[in-house]
């Protein structure tokens, strides 16, 4: 046959210099019935890619809950869908752009927004907050971590929050939350996941299936240029290596202002009426656009490249389909009203195309100057591709002995310098330094902001009318560290630790999003740490009922054959019925009672009490050698995450969205990081960097708690990181409406101590004093730390 | 009455002006797309926040010559009130309309942060509403808000009276600490001699609801409002 572009004789050798095993040129050879031409490989090998075809882990993703009643849309197109009632939806997704971010770490993370972004309005949705999930080796030289290493560490944080900021503060979304960690494994390979999301109306959300032979397809937005080109195959779908500096080029470059035009256009397109389908071009653009579209739809399709806008003279058809240029998008109009959808994109000055049209017959044609570059049947391509049933194999135990533990120190120690040290780390430190380069006010939605909340709270305005009833609340939360240890506990932990911080904001955990980061799927104990996890987001989810509406999965997250910690990063999205109702972190007023609230304790107080009590010490060592404590005053990372209990999870979140529904609580706090120590205080902290606060200037609120656990030792009173707990605040006029209903939910709600006035916290344990220090100077610490650290040249 | 809300490729606090005036203030308002050059007979004319053509060469430079600012120009010049905020600001500089210019932020870095401004001058549509020496807290979002002319012109801007905002601490007095950006005389808005234009880098959209955060916003747009009917009265 005639085709374009076939200089270049394919040999299975030049296929897997493209990634592509001998097995899969077979399979190829036998869905085309002939070898296929350069293009032709180019395409099979994106959409066969690690990346594009989830090829490694497609058989254990199937093992996720993805339904509910409230989901409307699951895994497999663009974004989640979810129903918030009044005839509105939520779309959301979480999604990793890890390589190209330790390659260049500004356009990197800018790219990873935007394409997380383009996700969104694919869908007919209108974004409304973007949450960051961000993963740096650690930032000042400790064991393991060379000058060096922090500085380049530094550098890249520096770069991708400034790429985070500048793609979401241009697009006018703001980014309201997500979390950031530091471990040495994360040094060579940094972990940079974008969470985004959007609303719609019910009906008007759309879908990339290419419908109705003979509608005409039409590119959109940017032009395409040899940018990114492989971004997906070669860079996110193999590990890291000395040459991987040079896969620079393979970086695209993010714009914007260009991709606001096209969320403008867009939606305005959506609303004519005219537009069929729609789809981003994101990894492996055109062709993943052109393919999946057709696929999905049943039909084929068939474009003139040609037509493409191109910036770049003398591009193959390889090159063009091949592009990763970012913000463009191919559409599907209605035959003969094209004309209104091109209108719309002129008003927005962008380029908009007819590039070709949806065929019958489910063959994907691929034109150049009319003369054939490809031709490939669509559905075999986008779904028959290779699955693969990677060997796993479970690392040999680990041999601890009490030696690898934490050590308590002996009663009566004074804890408050540790304290200090706690705070200052920069996983516990305030992240003001990152947050107020995000504009994170933008569209007057914002009910809770970076730190004001343990979930990021937006209110949900009606599109038409602008009236608020409702918030959505969200949370991303994963523990590389733990599940490092026990994967399946560890993946259990995020899930239960994101829905605990939805819920502590008051709202009411409805969904789950996933990006699961781990090293490379052909090492078999790497696949089972994967497994591993999915099993326990399976057990967790369900448990908590918040199905998996969608997600990635990013593979190869090694360097120089080192992975990272697997680590499976959790998105949850809630719901509050009255947005009056949010619940906050800060501590409001003297006088207010202090309450620990614990899931695991009404019903089986004594069970619970009684094995700590009863366990040998060495077995509390062990669960407290996982925590941030452990790990920042000892530099001990070992042992197992604490026990989880998913039953004790679901009481207390259910508690808490009842009392913040009753409005009983002035706030409320989650026990995660560095215990229940680090919670008390940074509601303490909260306390006076309120607006209204800093204003009026209230006066400080500080805290005197009294903890009492028989047999435990101080350090693991105060900065054990058990889960099912929470430490909230009540006036005292609320505090047996506060019990009540604690005691229905069968959540134990004991008072551990009081709001007051002045400058101090005060921890006693077993009636002495353990953490007592003047609050304006652990603030002070906690306030400063990280912007101090990385002020460092 | 009616306020008139100018769309840029790439304004994106658009929405929030409208909404502020729209939803909170109850009035009427509209879109006016940037390559219109009919104001739709609006009485105050607000240019938003945002990025317009992407800020590309210099923030507001592109922005200026949109064929809607011939028109704004023309209704400033003929008394119009016209207010810009943050991006809406920065075009006004650079159209000549407000003196001086935006450099970037001291600190190299976008902030966005809640800040304290204190009302400078009352004798203003934008300002009428206020206390003298009221101070407002609402939040800031910008790159460039360091605010920077020569000296000529910033002893003008004082003598004339036409610093509007200034940064200031919880409680004053102390106005070099509170300033995020670095700008002269820590002005966080201006207005011309006529006292009829206005630009400022603080949102006040942004802080019209306590859910919010402030309300403190809304004073300025209230102030608007006012000068808007007092002006209906005076020429019924």
């Amino acid at each position: 046959m005639a085709t374009a572009g076939t200089e270049i004789k394919v040999t299975p050798e030049i296929a897997a210099e493209h990634g592509v095993t001998r097995d899969e040129y077979a399979r190829i050879q036998q869905i085309l019935g002939r070898d296929p031409n350069i293009t032709e490989l180019g395409i099979f090998s994106v959409m066969w890619s690690e990346h594009c075809s989830y090829k490694s882990s497609k058989v254990h993703l199937k093992r996720l809950p993805t339904r509910g009643k409230l989901v409307v849309q699951g895994p497999g197109e663009n974004a989640g869908v979810v129903d918030i009632g009044d005839g509105l939806v939520a779309a959301f997704k979480i999604e990793s752009h890890n390589h190209p971010s330790y390659v260049e770490p500004f356009q990197g993370a800018t790219t990873g927004v935007g394409g997380i972004l383009r996700d969104i309005f694919t869908m007919g949705a209108r974004p409304i907050a973007i949450l960051d999930s961000l993963r740096f080796g650690e930032i000042s030289p400790v064991k393991g971590t060379s000058a060096e290493d922090a500085a380049k560490n530094r550098r890249i944080l520096d770069g991708v929050v400034r790429g985070v900021g500048h793609y979401g503060n241009c697009f006018g979304v703001p980014t309201i939350g997500g979390e950031v960690g530091f471990e040495p494994c994360y040094s060579q390979n940094p972990l940079v996941n974008a969470l985004a999301l959007g609303i719609a109306r019910k009906e008007e959300i759309f879908l990339a299936k290419a419908k109705g032979i003979g509608n005409p397809v039409i590119y959109v937005g940017a032009k395409t240029g040899r940018d990114g080109i492989h971004g997906a195959s070669l860079l996110a779908s193999a590990e890291f290596t000395e040459e991987s500096k040079q896969k620079r080029p393979n970086v695209q470059v993010g714009d914007p202002f260009m991709e606001k035009l096209l969320l403008e256009a867009c939606l305005e397109a959506m609303q004519t009426g005219a537009v069929v389908a729609i789809q981003d071009m994101g990894a492996a653009g055109l062709t993943c656009s052109t393919m999946e579209m057709a696929s999905r739809g049943g039909t084929g399709i068939e474009i003139d490249l040609a037509k493409v806008p191109q910036r770049e003279t003398g591009m193959t058809p390889y090159e063009i389909m091949l592009s990763e240029s970012q913000e463009r998008m191919l559409l599907v109009a209605e035959k003969g009203r094209e004309r209104e959808v091109l209108d719309v994109f002129k008003k927005w000055g962008l380029d908009a195309v007819v590039v070709g049209t949806v065929t019958d017959g489910g063959i994907a044609k691929v034109l150049n100057h009319g003369q054939i570059a490809a031709e490939i049947p669509a559905h075999p391509l986008a779904e028959e591709g290779p699955v693969y049933r990677r060997p796993i194999a479970q690392p040999p135990l680990r041999h601890e002995t009490p030696a690898d533990w934490f050590l308590f120190a002996p009663e009566g120690t004074n804890l408050t310098a540790n304290f200090a040290k706690l705070l200052a780390t920069p996983a516990i430190a305030s992240k003001r330094w990152i947050t107020e380069q995000y504009d994170t006010s933008v569209r007057t939605n914002t009910l809770a902001g970076p730190g004001a909340s343990d979930a990021a709270v937006v209110r949900i305005k009606d599109p038409e009318t602008g009236i608020v009833k409702r918030a959505l609340a969200l949370a991303t939360d994963g523990n590389g560290r733990w599940c490092q240890l026990n994967p399946r506990a560890g993946a259990m932990h995020a899930v239960a630790e994101a829905a605990r911080n939805v819920a502590s904001s008051g709202a009411r955990p409805i969904a789950a999003t996933n990006c699961l980061n781990f090293g490379s799927p052909e090492k078999p104990d790497v696949m089972w740490q994967f497994s591993e996890a999915i099993d326990g987001l399976t057990v967790a989810c369900e448990e908590l009922g918040t199905p998996i509406t969608g997600g990635n999965v990013s593979f190869y997250n090694e360097t120089l054959g080192k992975s990272i910690y697997p680590t499976p990063v959790i998105g949850i999205l809630g719901i509050l019925d009255d947005a009056s109702r949010v619940l906050k972190i800060a501590f409001r007023a003297e006088g207010d009672v202090i309450l620990l609230l614990e899931g695991a304790e009404a019903i089986a107080r004594a069970q619970h009490a009684a094995p700590l009590e009863g366990k040998h010490p060495s077995e509390t060592a062990r669960g407290f050698s996982s925590s941030e404590y452990s790990k920042t005053i000892a530099g001990i990372v070992s042992g197992e995450p604490p026990a989880i209990d998913l039953a004790a999870e679901k009481r207390l979140i259910d508690c808490l969205v009842a009392l913040a529904s009753e409005g009983s609580l002035q706030s409320a706090h989650d026990i995660s990081d560095g215990g229940i120590a680090v919670t008390l205080a940074e509601s303490c902290f909260a306390s006076a960097s309120s607006p209204a606060g800093a204003r009026h200037a209230e006066p400080v609120l500080g805290a005197t708690v009294k903890l009492d656990a028989a047999g435990a030792p101080a350090e693991h009173a105060l900065f054990n990181e058990s889960g099912a707990r929470c430490v909230v605040s009540a006036s005292p006029t609320k505090l047996a409406a506060v019990q009540r209903t604690a005691r229905q939910y069968n959540v134990g709600a004991r008072e551990i101590g009081k709001v007051h006035l002045g400058n101090a916290l005060r921890i006693e344990y077993k009636g002495s004093a353990v953490v007592d220090s003047p609050l304006d100077s652990l603030r002070g610490i906690w306030a400063n730390s990280l912007e101090n650290t990385l002020a460092a040249k | 009455m009616k306020f008139g809300v100018v769309v840029f490729p790439g304004s994106n606090c658009d929405h929030d002006a409208f909404y502020a005036i729209g939803n909170v203030l109850h009035k009427p308002v509209e879109f006016i797309w940037h390559q219109s050059e009919d104001l739709a007979n609006c009485d105050a004319i607000i240019l938003p926040g945002g990025f317009a053509h992407g800020d590309y060469l210099r923030t507001g430079a592109i922005a200026r010559f949109s064929p809607v600012m011939k028109s704004v120009e023309k209704f400033a010049n003929s008394g119009g009130m016209v207010l810009g905020i943050c991006n809406g600001f920065q075009i006004l500089l650079e159209a000549g309309l407000l003196p001086g210019a935006m450099m970037r932020n001291s600190g190299l870095r976008y902030i966005c942060r809640h800040v304290h401004i204190r009302v400078e001058q009352t004798d203003t549509p934008f300002t009428n509403a206020a206390q003298r020496g009221q101070i407002l807290t609402v939040p800031i979002a910008h790159n460039d808000g360091n605010y920077t002319s020569d000296e000529a012109t910033l002893a003008g801007l004082e003598k004339n009276r036409q610093v509007l905002f200034r940064y200031t601490t919880p409680h004053g007095p102390d106005d070099a600490a509170g300033n995020p950006n670095g700008s002269m005389n820590n002005i966080a808005g201006i207005c011309n001699r006529e006292r009829n234009i206005a630009g400022l880098m603080p949102h006040p959209e942004r802080a019209v609801e306590t859910a919010l955060g402030s309300d403190d916003g809304l004073v300025i747009f209230k102030s608007m409002v006012e000068a808007l009917v007092g002006a209906a009265k005076a020429s019924a």
